[in-house]
């Protein structure tokens, strides 16, 4: 029995899509995410110019012909160190939710199918986590492990786990009482069996919500970590540590802080409308209020 | 109710007290040794091991570590070598940086938010709804120092309005130091007023779809009566728990914010200890700053009380 639960709309996938194509939230999101994604891919191949190139002679120049967005205080070209910036911004954010998600969603759903002292022991440590603000510990560990994209990762992904072990514990939680689950249990399953065939299926809509909400924070927290030399290192072009070098030539060259700023902003726009989209899809009950 | 509190506390007491494990044995695990980053290179092998004998840093770890925390229980935090200073002086020095912005921008962006949040939601699918909740939804999208950035072209540079940075003390009186955190305050507040705004609409929007507040209505009450008296104080709970989360959020993001500006505030104290090695410090304000997040979280559950009266009778 798979799950015919609240998580799959059961009016089936042409449906589904239809409501998918007149939700604006979703399609901007998603036509925003997926531009920024091929912008970042496309930078494996090709970008307009090397970002490794230093031309002294044009630098800090403002948008032209030739170079669409200027160029910076070394010659190189902004919109190619933008492109190069995306790929990095993304691997980060990815890797982070990813390690939230494989840590966190386990261990919420261990506390949920266990209750008792193990639930109570996973909740205080979650409490924990959340009392370091998570900045200060990021900043903390990379600065202690030593500046570089891994460690920046590393940094963002720690305070994924909890946020993930919540909302897979509380999803698990309610799944549980349902008569479903209780059939299941009658005959013989046992919790992990229940869990992989019964929750998980049911919780995955709510963690893929959290999962782009935790993308676009990982995304503005990477781009704060490299503004501050925490992150990932030069030459390898990132969007905060752009932001970084232009900030002390803002009186001459405005536009140097201008277009990486703008990339965040759109790239966490998209993804934060692509998950408020996917929650209206795939709540029901929020999708009947509105 | 009382139990509820009680119970409250204790969990903060026991979260405060692995935390300063935590930090403890990180900054156990860091490489260097105290004594010779505070003696230097060329100091000699006898100098340096009478130094760590008078600093305690022979002791058996489970001693130092109850030095540590009885210390700090005392108010003494240690002395830091960077500025050859106890830390608590630092911690003062700073905090009448930090604290103000951090209130200052917890109030604008609550002064925001809420009406916004409030108006967007009494406006449902109407264009004041959703023009507010767009911009909300780009402000959530910006980074705060990247906004601080543009806000010091706009009003620093191109308008001269006000200092593009740096902090001239509370000394010369109140406003020239207001003026120095009014750009701050705004780059974090920004941000954080939008989600609060998102939060406040969608808790109001769950309280009007309720029975009494339409009998409220029908019983001829004016509208305005119904949103602001009985709508918010129902909305107030998720409203007050995202604000308690967002203190802790901006007392984190000053760590940013100062460094936009060279504000001489905590979260630049603790960025350049943590770049100095300066870890008595650096321990110091984070345990500060995970005390205060705590502290937040109690006030929060007890506003819970004071805002839902079934919870004071029922817990």
């Amino acid at each position: 029995m798979s799950a015919p639960d609240a998580a799959t709309p059961p009016e089936g996938i042409g449906a589904f899509l239809r409501d998918a194509f007149s939700n604006r939230s979703f399609l901007i999101g998603a036509v925003i995410t997926m531009l920024i994604a091929a912008m970042a891919l496309l930078s494996f191949v090709w970008t307009p110019y090397d970002v490794t190139d230093l031309v002294v002679a044009s630098r800090m120049q403002t948008p032209s012909a030739e170079h669409w967005l200027g160029t910076d205080h070394f010659g190189r070209d902004i919109l190619s160190m933008i492109m190069v910036g995306a790929r990095n911004s993304i691997a980060v954010a990815v890797v982070a939710v990813g390690i939230g998600v494989a840590i966190g969603v386990p261990l919420g759903c261990w506390a949920a199918a266990r209750g008792g002292w193990i639930d109570e022991v996973l909740m205080r440590f979650n409490d924990l986590v959340f009392a370091f603000p998570a900045l200060l510990s990021a900043i903390m560990i990379t600065a202690i492990f030593g500046p570089g994209a891994v460690n920046a990762i590393i940094a963002i992904g720690i305070f994924n786990i909890p946020v993930f072990a919540r909302v897979a514990r509380a999803g698990a939680l309610s799944i549980w009482p349902r008569e479903y689950v209780l059939a299941a249990r009658a005959a013989g399953k046992g919790p992990t069996l229940i869990t992989i065939e019964h929750i998980l299926p049911n919780i995955a809509s709510i963690l893929l919500v959290q999962g782009t909400i935790q993308f676009a924070l990982g995304i503005l927290a990477e781009t704060g970590l490299s503004y501050l030399g925490l992150g990932a290192q030069p030459p390898m072009p990132s969007w905060g540590r752009m932001l970084f070098d232009a900030q002390t030539r803002m009186m001459v060259a405005p536009h140097l802080a201008l277009f990486p700023g703008m990339a965040i902003v759109i790239t966490v726009l998209g993804l934060n409308l692509l998950g408020d989209g996917l929650r209206d899809l795939l709540d029901p009950k929020l999708r009947r209020r509105r | 109710m009382t139990v509820f509190l009680l119970k409250r506390i204790l969990i903060g007491l026991v979260t405060l007290a692995l935390a300063s494990m935590v930090v403890f044995a990180i900054m156990e695990l860091l490489p260097g040794d105290p004594a010779r980053l505070m003696l230097g290179m060329n100091a000699t092998a006898e100098s340096v091991s009478a130094l760590r004998t008078q600093m305690g840093l022979d002791d058996p770890i489970h001693l130092r570590y109850l030095n540590w925390v009885g210390g700090m229980l005392v108010g003494d935090f240690g002395r830091s070598f960077t500025y050859s200073a106890p830390v608590i002086g630092l911690i003062a020095e700073r905090a009448v940086v930090s604290l103000p912005l951090a209130l200052i921008a917890l109030v604008l962006s609550t002064i925001i938010a809420i009406p916004v949040g409030i108006f967007a939601a009494a406006r449902r699918g109407r264009a004041g709804d959703t023009v507010s909740m767009g911009a909300a939804q780009i402000g959530v999208a910006v980074p705060n120092f990247w906004f601080a950035l543009m806000l010091v072209y706009v009003f620093a540079v191109w308008l001269q309005l006000v200092p593009a940075g740096g902090f001239p003390g509370w000394g010369g009186g109140i406003w020239p130091g207001l003026r120095a955190l009014i750009l701050p305050a705004v780059a974090l507040a920004l941000p954080q007023a939008a989600i609060l705004a998102r939060v406040t609409r969608s808790a109001m929007l769950e309280v009007l779809g309720e029975d009494y507040i339409r009998t409220a209505r029908a019983k001829g009450m004016p509208r305005r009566h119904v949103l602001w008296r009985h709508a918010l104080r129902n909305a107030m709970i998720p409203v007050l728990t995202i604000m308690g989360l967002q203190f802790a959020f901006l007392l984190a993001g000053t760590i940013i914010i100062e460094n936009v500006f060279y504000l001489p505030g905590l979260g630049r104290l603790v960025f350049q200890a943590i770049t100095q090695r300066d870890l008595i410090v650096v321990e110091g304000v984070v345990m500060l700053l995970v005390a205060s997040v705590i502290v937040i979280n109690l006030l929060v559950d007890l506003c819970y009380a004071l805002v839902d009266p079934r919870l004071r009778a029922a817990r």
